[in-house]
């Protein structure tokens, strides 16, 4: 039997304004193992904490009751008394007599009678309180940034910085990700390269940073604090450690066929490749589907020119395993397949092309030389139009798109637009939208410089269609606010489509066991007050994996990842809540039931011994549950088909014994 | 049934830590007042309600049982509450089979923001299982002293 202690609080009038506080202590010290009860004005002041001490040491209190605000407000304090007074924190309950009983009844008797049965309440639950003691795990100080573009590059050195060590694994042969791609950026204008290639070397020389490109993340085991990640070192048949970069090798590949991915397919490179100049790391990769030498073993022109020796045809793909205490997840984004999207004849004229592939033709470094030239003839375009919400904003019934808004394409539609005017004066440039959202710092000024300065036409309306018809485009659209039919004959026409997550990150939030929404954008553990972590305790998100974004915005969740994955790092153990589920072992016989509606991946199983008949031992499968992982929702206990799985803090006997005694 | 004068029913309300229990106290902290017979019992989240606690109270001689928790999407947990829907659905069905009007059983989602809601929810509830009257089924004659 326990030695409980009740304390009643007045809070000034708050509570006995509407509960006779004397005759809810007078009534609470009659129920069995109550040993002392008393009222006080302020439980939560100095004088009250203090009381509620002496009587622990004085009585030897196994376990305390208070009548007072919520626990929301102040279970955290009374805890923290009560552990000063040598009694285990979770040996405390709160009976909430002020928020639900003394603020919402206005009748005393009524009110008194509630506050009792709270308290009672309160009391057969703490009767069932056992000591409880947080678990505490150790911390592995080294970080997972899982992506390579500018959100993970970003992350990755800030971390860096800190002093930890950071793996970033990039699934293409280097980092840069689609910022790489860039022309200019909005609403500034610079050059995408002149600020990203700068960070990529600051990335590939920095001791903290070590770029595993060219891989991908297979298997990931363990939790927060001590993540074990194995991941799959991808066979490039060069050794890295030995390539110079200095593109001999492309030069020699008699494979000249292979579409460029890097310029969006609009032209060609070799079977051997540095996808960029600035790459980083700066090493030729082979690709396997067209290489001569790997594909009819004819050919290793490379392997002969090769100065360093660095090429391998014989490679293999490679496993590393590592720890680590904390992942951050920067899958980034694509823009979405046109193939749907038949009005606007995508797939039939090369001559409409996405905003990204647009945005390669304008590039110094991309195929054209930064010439603006169409696609078909390599002539030079008089007339463009750009289409905007091409795939976002969409019916949710519609078969294509997205309901959502992609967010950046009204900004580099407005960038397009302007740059094709800067650069070439005699072009006519159209934008159809839907609505143009700026709302960004520079950014409105940015879209009516476009307007204003540039002479861009703004037409409120979507594009019905585009024929491709005597190598021009007949563009038939409607204009909302002089409400007519236009034609355009344009030379061009640039779709803005919308973004979607990478197709790597569904697979990723699998193995993370971390959630995504239904577009498979991963999910923040909470919308605005967190926003950067996963519900995943120790999986963080940066960039647009988690939703649209421009660079900004991106960098400013990067450095807000980096700073949560800090705050892990720097600490030497982790302590929980020690309010998570247990199993009864003798009782669990290992059904999977628990495992399946676990959110977080807590529960494993293990193969241990039990003392069978005659002296025997039998080896029987039972859950486990991870206390660093459990969150303590207690789903699985209600799954648990042999009662044997329970949630320590609020035990099946804890409640029911409430459910009692409010119902006697 | 009969409905007795002056009969006040005993009624259960299970809420989750995060929305339900803190919508709660948010109906007190605004003063908005709901019978006193509601009695909460604060759990960790929706899917923590063992469909157990529930017979558990119907036979112990309460009236009317009530499950809050977050809206659909916002579980704390990320989907306890879908989780706590579903075993709802069954029960509450399995329930109304043994006698146990639905009138008797409630979910409802209720958000830290939604005091109103919380005390609107709770007056409609009470009223509605005054009108039943008394529940005799499932319970438990041997409980009564």
């Amino acid at each position: 039997m326990q030695r409980i202690g009740v304390f009643v609080c007045w809070c000034g009038s708050n509570i006995a304004a509407t509960v006779d506080v004397q005759a809810v202590a007078d009534a609470l010290a009659k129920e069995p193992g109550v040993v002392f009860a008393t009222n006080y004005q302020y439980m939560c002041s100095q004088t009250g904490q203090d009381m509620i001490q002496e009587k622990i040491k004085e009585l030897g209190l196994t376990g305390v009751v208070i009548c007072s605000c919520s626990p929301r407000m102040h279970e955290a304090t009374f805890r923290r008394t009560c552990e000063k007074a040598g009694l285990n924190p979770y040996m405390v309950e709160i009976a909430n007599i002020r928020e639900q009983v003394s603020w919402v009844h206005k009748d005393k008797a009524v009110g008194t009678e509630k506050a009792i049965i709270l308290g009672r309440a309160a009391i057969a639950k703490v009767q069932l309180n056992t000591p409880l003691i947080a678990g505490e795990s150790p911390v592995t100080k080294r970080a997972l940034v899982i992506g390579g573009g500018i959100a993970g590059i970003q992350t990755a050195l800030d971390i860096a910085d800190a002093g930890f060590p950071v793996d970033i694994v990039e699934t293409k042969p280097t980092i840069g990700g689609k910022m790489a791609q860039l022309d200019k950026t909005f609403p500034t204008l610079d050059c995408a390269a002149c600020i990203l290639t700068p960070k990529m070397v600051d990335a590939g020389q920095n001791d903290n940073i070590r770029i595993l490109s060219y891989s991908e993340v297979e298997e990931v085991k363990g939790f927060v604090g001590n993540f074990e990640v194995k991941i799959r070192r991808k066979a490039r048949y060069v050794k890295e450690d030995l390539c110079t970069g200095c593109g001999l090798c492309m030069e020699k590949c008699p494979q000249k066929k292979v579409p460029n991915e890097f310029n969006m397919g609009l032209d060609n490179r070799t079977a051997i490749y540095i996808p960029f100049a600035q790459a980083v790391p700066k090493v030729a990769t082979i690709d396997a589907n067209y290489c001569l030498m790997l594909k009819n073993g004819k050919c290793g022109l490379c392997s002969r020119n090769c100065t360093a020796g660095a090429i391998d045809y014989k490679q293999q793909d490679e496993f590393i395993e590592e720890k680590y205490g904390a992942i951050v997840v920067a899958t980034g984004f694509n823009p979405i397949s046109l193939d749907k999207f038949d009005e606007f004849a995508y797939s039939k004229s090369p001559d409409v092309v996405s905003s990204l592939e647009f945005e390669r033709l304008m590039n110094a470094a991309g195929p054209t030389g930064g010439t603006l030239l169409r696609p078909s003839d390599r002539t030079h375009p008089h007339t463009i139009v750009f289409v905007q919400c091409v795939g976002s904003r969409c019916d949710a019934s519609a078969e294509k798109g997205k309901e959502y808004c992609s967010k950046i394409c009204c900004m580099y539609t407005a960038k397009h637009a302007m740059l094709t005017r800067e650069k070439y004066p005699d072009t006519e440039v159209y934008v159809f939208y839907i609505d143009v959202r700026t709302p960004g710092k520079s950014f409105d000024e940015f879209y009516r410089r476009a307007v204003e300065q540039y002479n861009v036409h703004y037409i409120k309306g979507m594009v019905g269609k585009v024929v491709p018809e005597g190598g021009k485009l007949k563009v038939q659209a409607s204009d909302l606010l002089d409400n007519r039919q236009i034609h355009i004959d344009a030379d061009m026409v640039v779709l803005a489509a919308a973004i979607e997550p990478d197709k790597s990150a569904r697979p990723l939030a699998t193995k993370l066991t971390a959630s995504m929404d239904t577009n498979d954008f991963f999910t923040e553990a909470h919308p605005k007050l967190r926003p950067v972590e996963s519900p995943t305790a120790g999986v963080f998100l940066s960039g647009t994996c988690q939703g649209p974004k421009d660079i900004p915005e991106t960098v400013a969740q990067a450095g807000a990842a980096a700073s949560k994955v800090i705050g892990l790092l720097v600490k030497d153990k982790l302590i929980g809540n020690p309010c998570v589920a247990k199993p009864n072992e003798l009782m669990c016989n290992g059904c999977s039931s628990c495992e399946k509606v676990c959110p977080y991946g807590a529960i494993t199983y293990e193969d241990k011994p039990f003392r069978g008949p005659n002296r025997t031992t039998l080896i029987r499968r039972v859950a486990c549950v991870n206390p660093a992982v459990c969150q303590g929702c207690g789903a699985c206990t209600v799954a648990c088909p042999s009662g044997a799985m329970d949630l320590q803090g609020f035990s099946n006997r804890q409640i029911m014994a409430e459910v009692d005694a409010i119902c006697k | 049934m009969q409905v007795k004068e002056n009969f006040t029913p005993t009624i259960v309300a299970f809420c989750c830590n995060w929305c339900s229990y803190a919508g709660a106290d948010l109906s007190g902290n605004n003063r908005l007042e709901y019978p006193a017979n509601v009695k909460i019992i604060r759990i960790p989240c929706s899917c923590r309600l063992n469909p157990m606690f529930i017979l558990r109270a119907f036979q112990r001689g309460a009236d009317g049982v009530i499950l809050c928790g977050c809206h659909p999407g916002d579980c704390h947990y990320t989907t306890g509450n879908y989780y706590a829907r579903r075993r709802m659905t069954l029960l509450f069905s399995m329930l109304d089979y043994l006698g146990i009007e639905k009138e008797r059983t409630r979910v409802e989602w209720v958000s830290a923001a939604e005091g109103a809601k919380f005390a609107q929810t709770m007056n409609e509830f009470v009223e509605a299982v005054t009108a039943l009257g008394e529940n005799k089924r499932l319970e438990d004659l041997r409980c009564k002293q």
